[in-house]
């Protein structure tokens, strides 16, 4: 149990790290980015397919959909606006 | 299991660095790739994890939903991210967070049905109930959101009497009803109730919050849908989940910092002080304003005249879709042999960056794009400003006059350029409802009229100089 948590508040400290030097000029690619990697959500939707028999499917299979609009959608259109930042 | 944690950790390494290499835009889209690869990783470790087979090598999961609700997502998702315009993608990523959001809520949920009636400690009703919360109020939420950014709800503030004493019952309810169903988990009426409950909670959050501060909601609203993501990754016990989610709730706040700080407000004041509707009256009688309408010609000699322009550009210019034609003007004086820079406030678009992608997407170099603090300084030698549809970012009242609203705001200072060239529409204020002094200074000259005529007859005139 307290493994988790600090795997918890260590990412957290990570995070800040990294995302405090990322440019203004990057903020809506990142803000899509990790909308995308939110998505994660599907690894759970996945194994919720297995816990809950018929209602646990269901939910799953939505939250499937969900994540994947998620995942997909966001690095898709991350990387559409990433093309765009060109050099003069 | 051991084979898929690994896998797990690769993946949390691949969100790592590719956040990273967000840190310049040479390396950003790599980076993104880095990240959808570690997503790869994660979700087909998931699938082949043998806890999912029986000892007889039969899943126990469903392969028939799973591949199915990956199509379909996919195909919504693939669909979305191809025809959404940049000038929507506040509404879309507002979508994306509920969908994020609801997706954590669904998966505590099935978890909740699969266990209700054999807890063997607190620990697990008490994330579920954390995770369900989080998740289905940014669902519910980010709808609204969504609503008020695509005009579908008014723009303003929608109060009511005693809303905030409202909110706090809710929450308190939701939490007495967590402790009633961890001590009584089979009774499943109570667990519906805060789902319920949690979904109002979202939209009473969200609709007092007016239009001009929804960089700052969709910000927050970003953070909660990692902060559920790692709440179900406490439900099961769930490394890349917690990870993940640890890392966009941390992005999501420190963005929501940043939008605060460029509004000069505190996050409560955007939360309960219902403002950016129609605020009236402002400071005090509207002073006279001694104004200087130019047309494009005269203005023309002026740009000529000048060596350092510096374009300062709003969200009404890229309502007016004028992106394009500010780049081309752009383009021109830099062919003449002038020096063009672009300077963005942070809350110039209606989320975090949301100017750069814009004119990104007009292919102007990003290296022409300067944020609050670099240009600021350049202002001091800087012979033109010219302001498209930019309005309360540029009032120098925020600097000086204590009794107006935006007081403390930090503002690109264009009233030091030698002139300042404002294109409106016409004379109305902007988003705080208050009226710019910059417009009635010596050293500003306004040239009315819709962003894009005014820049493709600034260029025709100029080609005929």
């Amino acid at each position: 149990m307290i493994d988790i948590f600090t795997v918890f508040i260590l990412a957290i400290f990570v995070g800040n790290e990294i995302i405090n030097k990322v440019p203004p000029t990057l903020h809506t690619p990142l803000m899509s980015g990790s909308n995308a990697i939110s998505g994660i959500a599907i690894v759970g939707a996945i194994i919720a397919t297995k816990v809950g028999g018929e209602i646990g499917s269901w939910l799953g299979f939505i939250a499937i959909i969900f994540a994947t609009i998620n995942v997909v959608g966001g690095f898709l259109v991350t990387d559409r606006m990433l093309k765009m930042f060109k050099k003069r | 299991m051991e084979f898929t944690n690994i896998a797990y950790v690769v993946g949390a390494v691949c969100f790592i660095l590719g956040i990273k290499m967000l840190s310049h835009p040479r390396t950003a889209r790599k980076g993104n790739g880095i990240a959808s690869l570690g997503m790869l990783i994660a979700i087909i470790a998931t699938l082949l994890n043998p806890e999912n087979f029986g000892p007889d090598g039969k899943p126990l999961i469903s392969f028939q939903y799973i591949g199915i609700g990956i199509i379909i997502g996919t195909i919504i998702g693939g669909i979305v991210a191809q025809k959404i315009e940049m000038t929507q993608m506040p509404q879309m990523v507002a979508i994306f967070n509920g969908l994020g959001g609801g997706a954590s809520a669904l998966v505590a949920s099935a978890e909740f049905f699969s266990e209700y009636n054999q807890f063997e400690n607190t620990f697990l009703p008490v994330t579920i109930i954390l995770s369900v919360l989080i998740g289905t109020l940014t669902l519910t939420g980010s709808f609204i959101a969504f609503g008020k950014l695509q005009g579908f709800i008014s723009g303003k503030p929608i109060v009511f009497p005693a809303q905030q004493l409202f909110n706090a019952l809710i929450l308190v309810s939701i939490f007495a009803l967590g402790y009633l169903i961890i001590m009584n988990p089979v009774d499943l009426k109570l667990f519906y109730v805060v789902l319920i409950a949690a979904a109002i909670l979202g939209i009473t959050l969200t609709i007092p919050i007016g239009g001009a501060d929804m960089p700052v909601v969709i910000s927050l609203l970003n953070s909660y849908s990692g902060i559920a993501a790692a709440a179900t990754g406490f439900v099961l016990m769930n490394n890349a989940l917690i990870i993940s989610g640890a890392l966009v709730g941390a992005s999501g706040l420190i963005l929501t910092q940043i939008m605060c700080k460029g509004m000069n407000r505190s996050l409560q004041n955007v939360i309960f002080g219902a403002v950016g509707g129609d605020v009236s009256g402002g400071s005090g009688e509207a002073q006279e304003l001694n104004i200087k309408s130019y047309s494009t010609e005269e203005a023309v000699m002026i740009f000529d005249a000048a060596e350092k322009i510096v374009i300062v550009p709003g969200y009404g210019l890229a309502v007016a879709q004028a992106q394009h034609a500010a780049r081309e003007v752009g383009e021109w004086l830099e062919l003449q042999g002038k020096t063009v820079l672009y300077a963005i406030h942070p809350v110039a678009g209606r989320m975090p960056g949301h100017m750069n992608v814009l004119l990104a997407e007009a292919n102007i170099p990003y290296e022409q794009l300067k944020d609050l603090d670099e240009i600021n300084p350049e202002f001091e030698d800087c012979d033109v400003a010219l302001i498209l549809g930019a309005n309360d970012v540029v009032n120098p009242a925020a600097r000086h006059d204590k009794s107006s609203p935006i007081f403390g705001m930090p503002i690109l200072n264009v009233d030091k350029a030698r002139t300042v060239i404002v294109n409106k529409r016409s004379m109305n204020p902007g988003f705080a409802g208050i009226q710019n002094e910059l417009f009635g200074y010596d050293n500003t000259i306004m040239v009315f009229g819709d962003a894009k005529d005014m820049l493709n007859q600034l260029l025709s005139d100029f080609k005929e100089l």
